[in-house]
């Protein structure tokens, strides 16, 4: 209980201590752990839900190669190149912001947020421009897809992965854009210290998990076999 | 408190990696490696994600418990897919008597064959 340095014991007659410490804590040091491990555990459960999608894509790429080489051409591999580059961005911005909101610079947190959330909506106008292309050709698995190239049907199953994972993973990016303009709101009203930050950190845990995403995603429906597609544009 | 402040370089140095590593990997796909440009693709991947996860999300500043709980999701992760694999990839090693031949490699999709592509209907038995 107080001793003799508690001048500052509040009436509710407990120690002083930064506003941001809830009382199970013991300190801001085991509170800031607490939140990493349960943040982590979350990302265990995203990255397990993801996991389901990439493993039917990993089974039917084993089942279906042709289909998903000839699939796989169809998509804007410049479209998909720039939107990986903004998302690394993103993640670099994303990284910047929490380093000034633990350097205690509120005005540059609020600048690195705000650029990555347009980094972020970047790249959802790109996505549907990309969507929007794709409706346009009809290449949307359902009874409207057409197709002329060798494997209709195996191509609707790749479009299915195509538009699950992305549109979850798009999903996940309007998610944290929502999520960065409470935060940026917040470190506007400097409601954040070098001592306490957390919000900021997490969210920036979830942003760079969501960028993760996409660093696999590019490769596996962008990248499928283009050494030998080359050769067969046109057909 | 608690958490590793970087230096601007490190993340610049990082951010850098990335970007040349997004351009190496489509390189690589432009590239004829033969069954190698999955793998490549991939180790690829593995290696951006884990300089991410590393880096920007400080896991190589964090407590063993943190370290421990996100090299779990990967772990299991990997269970998934190994052990569905084992189990699609070798389905067709062992045909039955009564001929599911190629069950586990490839499953025709589409419009059912034609009636007289099938084969006959056994005889009823009388």
């Amino acid at each position: 209980m107080p001793n003799g340095a508690a001048a500052h014991a509040d009436h509710h007659g407990h120690h002083a201590h930064h506003p941001a410490l809830q009382h199970h804590f013991e300190s801001l040091e085991q509170q800031h752990e607490a939140s990493t491990l349960g943040m982590w555990v979350f990302l265990v459960t995203e990255v397990m839900f993801f996991g389901g999608l990439l493993m039917a894509y990993l089974l039917y790429r084993v089942w279906y190669p042709g289909a998903w080489a000839e699939a796989s051409l169809a998509l804007d591999i410049v479209l998909g190149g720039i939107n990986t580059a903004v998302l690394i961005a993103s993640s670099f911005t994303m990284a910047m912001a929490v380093r000034a909101a633990q350097t205690g610079r509120h005005q540059h947190t609020v600048r690195w947020l705000i650029l990555t959330m347009a980094l972020g909506l970047t790249f959802l106008v790109i996505k549907y421009f990309e969507y929007a292309h794709k409706f346009e050709l009809r290449e949307v698995p359902g009874p409207d897809f057409e197709w002329h190239g060798q494997f209709p049907y195996q191509a609707q199953i790749f479009f299915s992965l195509y538009f699950g994972l992305t549109g979850l993973h798009a999903l996940h990016m309007i998610i944290g854009v929502t999520l960065l303009a409470v935060i940026t709101w917040m470190a506007a009203k400097g409601r954040f210290t070098p001592e306490w930050y957390t919000p900021v950190e997490m969210s920036g845990l979830y942003w760079h998990f969501v960028d993760i995403v996409w660093i696999f995603l590019f490769p596996l429906l962008y990248l499928v076999d283009r050494a030998h597609g080359v050769a067969q544009v046109g057909v | 408190m608690a958490g590793h402040i970087s230096p601007v370089r490190t993340y610049a140095m990082i951010f850098g990696t990335l970007m040349v590593l997004t351009v190496v990997t489509v390189a690589a796909a432009f590239t004829n490696l033969g069954i190698m440009n999955f793998p490549v693709a991939i180790t690829i991947a593995i290696f951006k994600a884990t300089l991410v996860i590393l880096f920007f999300m400080h896991v190589k500043y964090s407590s063993r418990l943190t370290k421990l709980v996100c090299g779990g999701a990967f772990f299991f992760l990997g269970i998934l897919f190994f052990l569905t694999m084992t189990d699609y990839l070798s389905r067709g090693w062992f045909v039955s008597p009564r001929g599911t031949a190629g069950a586990g490699t490839q499953v025709t999709v589409g419009p059912p064959p034609p009636p007289s592509a099938q084969p006959a209907a056994p005889a009823a038995e009388h």
